[in-house]
């Protein structure tokens, strides 16, 4: 399986998402740069986190303008899984490639920490490894992780079970109903705020993420059976 | 000569600039002529007590520097040891206490930005960061915004920079109300190979500005480092740097791009005193002189003067030397990541420092005035008081013991820190092994390893005060005894001396002995001081911190595996005692929480003791029978054992020892652990430790939902961890 990551200044979780991409898909993904306006055919477009451009504007917003992005929507609408992890979720919502918005987490300050996510829709690319309910361990890391999107919009993405995954118990950065990732009405691109590329090893203490992407690997297997 | 006792004018310049009388004679003897005023600006910079160490220079030679270990000593950015497979780490300490005062939030920033740039001008990518914290009494009014915007600049800094932070340091006590301490460690990793030095035996160079554009933020930066505060701070607010951790991260990654494309001979970050001390400082390293034209420059605000760029302290940027015909390629790299790229002069081999602006020159001294010539005082020092010795049986025991230890657990500096670290980025990189909130933060070597780092950040301030020398024998002995805890073998350390007005003799003893206690425990332990920061004048109307000398030390973990975290304490597991039952109250947590009193002396180390039983303990976790172990130190006994309680969930059924109980539960006595083992591994353990002549008891057994010690009280764990959780939260939130 081919992976590319999208680099934009500032980000810092690219290293980590390489890493986890390497350990499970056995390859190292492309790196493309943000200026670029190609990407070569892959099976996986993954925009890691951090804080491009420092996060200076509103966040994700300067990285969401700049030309790699619109190679990533005409990829988005040929149906290209597309994964967003944090501040790669605020970039494809800036880029209205996902829909709503995340503004600072209740507290107004930065948390790092385990938190638990409920599998809400078991039916994507992304998820189909677990169980529908099933109650995960993710680390998060953010100061602005708090899903909005006004009821209209929310409502379409219950509707159309786009909301993939809550958080369980705790709702740590004060997200409307508790959402925490979101595809777009295709299902073909996720924007989430926790690291799954973090819990993948018995090193990090947790290993649910490595589900998560196997969910992604075994997808891509399936549909790349030798035709009979 | 000029008559600068008749000139006032004259006299205030060199006032301000924190220089004596003396010391500009001095400066007119060296140069033969007086300096003009950004000449004096440069000297100001490089002999203040910041920059040139002019206090304590005699004394840290003390310092055991040496070891098989040891690639690099102090004297350069940081120190650096080998930790095998031709890797090496690279990691240093510094303070920011004086700007972080004044500005708490870009003061604790950019004191973080400075030590990462640190670790990777030499070539190292950051790894983990720590700090150390002190902030005045908890019902000052200024220690809740200092506290919220000391922790929020660490965390915007490191977090959008990238590294994790594993653990560190924060407390609270009056002697800091005036003048906190903020002092920040990092490290990084990288191939020895690829080690990058300010010294190059190159000629000819082009020397590259690099980085965030120069502004007028941090100008005489670190000569206001170097002096007392007084009720004139909010004045010096100007001399504060502002920090940008976006341009950080990019000139993390665009230094590391040149330093792979072999276009780097020689590189040196602006930290304190900006382009004047890395000017100096590269020059003079490599024997060469420099050559600087002011006008190439980048800067961010316009008519910006000689002395403005020469002693700004904007944040971000970095000098290079660099082969002429490499410019171009590195410019490059620098554009791509939007970073400022200039030739600003050229190496010659005539050894001054010369600078022109306007087509002027401006400035033109001899690199070794700056340095080598910079004062060196033998400051005159005297042994402070010692305090008498307490028995516990004089020491009062309160009726309600398990009232006594929930008062702890719930006070300022005993409860959990968990506020400040979940407000820190603490497993980006994908390597942390134990988070802060455990004796050590573990970051493992790279994702493919099973060896990992073990660090830890001590001192007890109180310890200190009531014995500078005891006191810093015991911050070394408790960093080393935090790392063997993980399994670790210790190998280095760093120091940040933080004393008040080294002119008063009385704080002179106080560095004097602590450099003293550090470099006897050090040698015991071998455990060498491979970099550090001097920080000193902390104090304010003449009333200074406790002596404050952090150790941060370093250890090497083959196999992560098999550390014993705290909270892996197991449900039927037998506890034992190693290093003797408790009997020192003498500056103890209990003494001073509980009594409200400070009297008698330290707990004294005995540094073969120590070392024997960490190296006991570091035998028994390396043969894998350990599932738990904790250090005993402040508040002795119970309040460890509460904590391993507290994070494993399970309560604990012991007895107590022979002694008086409130030395047994709270004495503070070192060289001690607490092992939870399997029960099967109990004898072997005990006949072990018995045959290496190690103090060893069973203590009883791990389980259950209440910490019961036998004839003394019952408390639920369910009930000390909330107190334990909640005194910070709470405390912020009123």
């Amino acid at each position: 399986m081919k992976t590319a990551i999208i680099q934009f200044p500032g980000l810092n979780r690219d290293r980590d998402m390489i890493a986890a991409l390497e350990k499970i898909t056995g390859h190292s993904p492309y790196r493309i740069w943000q200026s670029e306006t190609t990407i070569p055919t892959v099976d996986m477009i993954v925009i890691p986190g951090g804080f491009s451009f420092g996060d200076y504007l509103r966040c994700g917003a300067i990285a969401a303008r700049q030309p790699i992005m619109k190679t990533i929507r005409i990829k988005a609408e040929e149906g290209v899984p597309i994964l967003g992890v944090c501040n790669g979720f605020q970039i494809l919502l800036e880029a209205g490639i996902l829909e709503g918005t995340l503004i600072h987490n209740s507290s107004l300050k930065f948390i790092c920490r385990e938190i638990t996510l409920e599998v809400m829709n078991n039916q994507t690319l992304f998820s189909h490894k677990y169980r529908q309910g099933e109650i995960l361990r993710f680390p998060i890391a953010h100061k602005q992780g708090s899903y909005f999107a006004e009821s209209e919009t929310l409502s379409r993405l219950k509707k159309n079970r786009q909301i993939v995954f809550r958080y369980a118990n705790e709702n740590p950065n004060g997200s409307i109903h508790k959402i925490a990732g979101i595809t777009n009405k295709r299902g073909n691109v996720l924007g989430i705020m926790p690291h799954p590329e973090n819990c993948i090893e018995t090193a990090h203490g947790r290993t649910d993420g490595h589900t998560f992407f196997s969910s992604i690997v075994e997808n891509f297997n399936k549909h790349n059976l030798p035709s009979l | 000569m000029i008559d600068c006792k008749n000139n006032e004018i004259l006299q205030k310049i060199i006032r301000m600039h924190g220089l004596q009388r003396d010391e500009y004679i001095k400066i007119i003897n060296l140069i033969g002529r007086t300096p003009t005023l950004t000449e004096i600006g440069i000297f100001s910079a490089m002999w203040n007590e910041h920059c040139s160490y002019k206090s304590s220079k005699k004394w840290l030679r003390m310092l055991p520097t040496k070891g098989k270990h040891i690639l690099q000593g102090p004297g350069e950015n940081a120190g650096i040891i080998d930790i095998g497979r031709g890797e090496c780490l690279i990691f240093k300490i510094e303070s920011h206490n004086h700007p972080s005062y004044i500005e708490p939030y870009q003061g604790a920033a950019t004191g973080v930005g400075g030590i990462l740039r640190d670790i990777f001008t030499m070539g190292a990518r950051p790894i983990a960061t720590m700090n150390s914290l002190r902030f005045g009494a908890t019902d000052h009014p200024l220690t809740r915004h200092l506290v919220t915007n000391v922790v929020a600049g660490i965390g915007d800094y490191s977090n959008a920079f990238g590294v994790p932070n594993i653990g560190g340091e924060i407390n609270f006590d009056p002697k800091y109300n005036n003048n906190i301490l903020v002092n920040t460690f990092a490290a990084g990793i990288t191939r020895i190979e690829n080690i990058f030095y300010s010294k190059t035996k190159e000629k000819t160079l082009e020397v590259a500005y690099l980085g965030a554009k120069t502004g007028r933020d941090g100008i005489g930066g670190a000569s206001m480092a170097s002096t007392e505060f007084d009720n004139e701070n909010e004045k010096k607010r100007p001399t504060i740097q502002v920090g940008d951790p976006f341009s950080g991260k990019c000139l993390l990654e665009a230094c590391l791009e040149v330093m792979a494309n072999n276009l780097v001979s020689a590189i040196q970050d602006m930290g304190a005193a900006g382009l004047t001390c890395s000017s100096v400082e590269i020059a003079a390293k490599s024997n060469l002189g420099i050559e600087i034209d002011l006008d190439k420059v980048p800067v961010r605000e316009q008519n910006m003067t000689d002395y403005e760029i020469m002693l700004s302290e904007s944040q971000e940027r970095m000098l290079m030397l660099l082969k002429p015909e490499q410019a171009k390629k590195a410019k490059k790299i620098f554009q791509k990541w939007g970073l400022e790229f200039s030739i600003i002069g050229k190496t010659t081999d005539n050894p001054q420092l010369h600078i022109f602006h306007k087509n002027k020159e401006i400035a033109n001294l001899p690199i070794q005035a700056l340095t080598h010539e910079a004062p060196e005082y033998d400051r005159p020092w005297i042994e402070p008081e010692k305090k008498t010795q307490i028995e516990s049986d004089s020491v009062e025991e309160v009726k309600e013991l398990d009232k006594a230890l929930i008062k702890i657990i719930n006070s300022p500096n005993q409860s959990s820190r968990r506020w400040v670290y979940e407000q820190y980025d603490t497993f980006i990189q994908g390597n942390t092994i134990i988070n802060p909130g455990g004796d050590a933060g573990v970051i493992r070597i790279n994702n493919n390893e099973k060896r990992a780092l073990a660090f830890s950040a001590d001192v007890t301030p109180r310890y200190c005060q009531a014995d500078p020398y005891e006191g810093a024998k015991q911050a070394v002995a408790e960093c080393w005894r935090n790392i063997t805890t993980s399994g670790a073998t210790p190998i280095a350390a760093t120091d940040n001396l933080n004393f008040g007005n080294p002119e008063k003799p009385e704080i002179m003893g106080q560095l004097v002995l602590s450099i003293k206690g550090i470099s006897h425990a050090c040698s015991a332990l071998n455990f060498p001081i491979v970099s550090g920061n001097v920080s000193l004048y902390n104090e304010t109307n003449g009333t200074p911190i406790c002596p404050t000398p952090v150790i941060v030390g370093v250890g090497i973990i083959e196999n992560w595996e098999k550390i014993p975290k705290i909270e892996n304490m197991k449900n039927k597991d037998s506890l034992l005692l190693i290093g003797g039952d408790g009997t020192h109250l003498g500056q103890s947590i209990y003494l001073r929480e509980i009594l409200g009193k400070n009297d008698g002396t330290p707990p004294p180390v005995d540094l073969i003791r120590e070392k024997h039983h960490g190296n006991f303990i570091r035998k028994q976790i390396e043969s894998g029978s350990i599932h738990a172990c904790h250090d005993i130190s402040d508040g002795g006994l119970i309040l460890a054992l509460a904590e391993m309680g507290i994070k494993s969930g399970y309560g604990a059924t012991i007895k107590l020892g022979s002694g008086p109980r409130h030395a047994e539960l709270f004495g503070e006595d070192q060289g001690r652990y607490i092992l939870s083992v399997h029960s099967m591994s109990v004898d072997s353990i005990i006949k072990k430790a018995k045959k290496e002549n190690i103090p060893v008891r069973y203590l009883g057994t791990a389980g259950g939902a209440y910490l019961f010690v036998e004839e003394c009280f019952k408390i639920e764990i369910k009930k000390i961890a909330l107190l334990y959780e909640n005194w910070f939260p709470h405390y912020m939130q009123t």
